[in-house]
């Protein structure tokens, strides 16, 4: 708890904007994950390796998605980065810090595919659960999942109950929820996996809205190609059994939102490109089909 | 039939939300009132099918091929309904002063429902906390869960008198063991299985991402069960209040009996059954009022049913945590 990590200096090299989604040296990483294996036992006596051989290293204010079909183990990796799990071997460090230390220190803050809001609370009381386990005192917790409601764009709801709210609304709360305690670090796990197409496509467009207000370094685990690459700088190719990253695709898309700081071709106020724009270039199309080819590539799915 | 028939089928009727979200949660006025008339139909109508079986039936009883198959319908065993009514306002014995079969019924009631009462909260409260430390440590859970279920296959009958002897040679302090006091721990040992089966039940149902969002904020057990496995607990809770405040009043009443008990319900059937042979109207007067009794303590566990929803939202099905509500 003595090391102090600087902070996130997103706008701090020219170069950053480059394909390279490498850090300069100088800065700590987001996320580093070095040599990971994870060995779940089997009833009966044998064991699954659910992951062999991790090394991932994310740069603050990256977004990176994981990718790869069911039982790759996706889930798995984003569970030993946020300390859910206990790798098997390897090590997991957040922004500098062993990852059960960072999760102490709230540096992270998670969402799952279930929205997995308390029904006995309301929207706004949802939100102010990780406060109020925090000790936060009433007043500042209103204000901030006030804010937070303005954020996700459901103001108008603090007071409702979540069985009154659609999937998608649920599950914008549940982002609200993880980003209550200012995580520099957001971990996303199919979070849109149960929204229809075009509810999932518009929160896509609401992540990367917040993504690129918020400054957070995210990860997500996704089973679609499109959004992966519509959200991501990087790409993480996952094979199945043992799970392993196979390939790390760089995404380039010009106009898109990027994190903040980082303007890009686009002019970072109001009239930002419409993320229908963004889905409809040819480098979108490119770098779909760059993925798919790494996920066949990593074997049969 | 190509004539246009006039459109019978009309539209379809707006699918009816049972509860119309302007009202606030656990508030039901109209439905309570068509439940209240129901309950109050459906006594009717048993009463009117008991008038039609004592009009229609065989006085002496149906026999088929020499085996008895129909009960007797004649007013020793089946008296009318209001002769039951009417018992109630006659006097126990032809003395003067001697209470009417009423009041002794109410008397005996009022003895029966102090003594459940006390045997239902000490059955919660025990049942509640033997939950709760299954809940936080898998070994008490191991050790202990086997046991809870044993309990409950021990008869009753044999168990009344032993306690009611160990409880004779009581002194806690200055308090002296009082007889009733075995009948409440009777009651309270029936009444604390269903909650704490219930209760464990209800702890342990959050689900895996519910739990791993509590440890992703580095919640400690303590908050983790106030916050998501205490609330996520209470569905559970309901129903099985509900069966231990039956058990309470049938554990009492039982107990009454078997340690011999004076002044409750329990003690009021023996002594009216005594008679029964003449006078079968008095045994159901008592019949009666221990019915009324687990009507009673079924009420209380409705109001504390709505005490412990009243904040929740609509929709709540056990399991913590709110699905997809189609988007």
């Amino acid at each position: 708890m003595t090391s102090t990590t600087p902070p996130p200096v997103p706008a701090l090299s020219p170069t950053a904007a480059g394909p390279a989604g490498a850090p300069p040296a100088v800065e700590v990483p987001a996320v580093e994950v070095r040599g990971v294996d994870q060995v779940f036992p089997v009833a009966g006596g044998g064991q699954t390796v659910a992951l062999s051989g991790i090394d991932l290293t994310v740069a603050p204010g990256e977004f990176v998605s994981l990718i790869g079909p069911s039982g790759c183990g996706k889930s798995t990796l984003l569970r030993v980065v946020g300390d859910l799990l206990t790798p098997t071997r390897g090590e997991v460090r957040v922004f500098g810090q062993e990852a059960g230390e960072a999760r102490r220190a709230q540096t992270y803050g998670i969402a799952f595919q279930q929205a997995g809001l308390l029904e006995w609370r309301t929207v706004a009381g949802n939100i102010e659960l990780p406060l109020q386990v925090h000790g936060v005192k009433k007043k500042e917790r209103r204000e901030r999942a006030r804010e937070l409601l303005e954020l996700v764009g459901l103001a108008d709801f603090a007071g409702h109950w979540p069985a009154q709210l659609s999937g998608g609304m649920q599950q914008r709360v549940a982002i609200a929820r993880a980003l209550a305690e200012r995580p520099r670090l957001l971990l996303l796990d199919e979070p849109f996996g149960a929204l229809d197409e075009m509810t999932r496509e518009r929160m896509q467009a609401e992540l990367a809205r917040i993504r690129h207000e918020t400054g957070t370094t995210v990860i997500l685990v996704t089973h679609s190609i499109p959004e992966a690459v519509f959200l991501s700088d990087r790409v993480a190719v996952m094979s199945p059994r043992p799970g392993r990253i196979t390939q790390l695709i760089e995404v380039d898309l010009p106009g898109r939102l990027g994190p903040p700081g980082e303007s890009g071709d686009a002019p970072s106020t109001d009239d930002a490109p419409s993320a229908d724009d963004v889905r409809e270039q040819a480098a979108f199309f490119a770098a779909v089909t760059a993925v798919r080819e790494a996920l066949r590539a990593g074997g049969p799915t | 039939m190509t004539t246009a028939s006039p459109p019978t089928a009309s539209p379809p009727a707006e699918p009816r939300t049972r509860v119309s979200r302007s009202r606030p949660p656990g508030w039901r006025g109209g439905e309570r009132l068509r439940r209240g008339l129901l309950a109050v139909t459906a006594v009717l109508v048993l009463c009117a099918l008991w008038e039609l079986y004592k009009a229609i039936g065989p006085a002496t009883g149906g026999r088929l091929l020499g085996v008895p198959v129909l009960p007797r319908a004649n007013d020793i065993a089946m008296p009318h309904t209001w002769a039951i009514l009417d018992e109630l306002g006659k006097q126990e014995v032809r003395t003067a002063g001697s209470d009417t079969v009423g009041a002794s019924v109410l008397k005996a009631m009022w003895f029966t429902i102090k003594i459940s009462l006390v045997g239902l909260v000490t059955g919660i409260v025990v049942g509640v906390l033997l939950a709760v430390a299954m809940a936080r440590l898998k070994i008490v859970e191991r050790g202990l869960l086997p046991y809870v279920v044993i309990s409950q296959t021990v008869p009753l009958i044999a168990l009344a008198p032993l306690v009611a002897g160990w409880g004779g040679k009581l002194h806690l302090g200055g308090l002296e063991w009082q007889r009733w006091m075995s009948v409440s721990l009777i009651a309270a040992y029936l009444a604390f299985f269903p909650v704490a089966v219930g209760m464990l039940r209800g702890l342990q149902s959050p689900g895996a991402n519910a739990l791993e969002l509590m440890r992703s904020y580095a919640a400690s057990w303590w908050q983790t069960f106030l916050r998501l496995r205490l609330p996520t607990s209470v569905p559970f809770l309901l129903p099985a209040l509900r069966l231990a405040a039956a058990s309470a009043v049938i554990g009492a009443i039982v107990a009454e009996i078997s340690t011999g008990t004076r002044g409750g319900i329990g003690r009021l059937i023996v002594d009216y059954s005594q008679s029964a042979s003449s006078n079968s109207s008095r045994l159901y007067d008592a019949v009666l009022g221990a019915a009324v009794v687990g009507l009673i303590f079924a009420g209380l566990v409705s109001l504390l049913e709505v005490a412990l929803t009243w904040r929740r939202g609509r929709g709540a099905a056990p399991g913590g945590t709110t699905q997809k509500a189609g988007s």
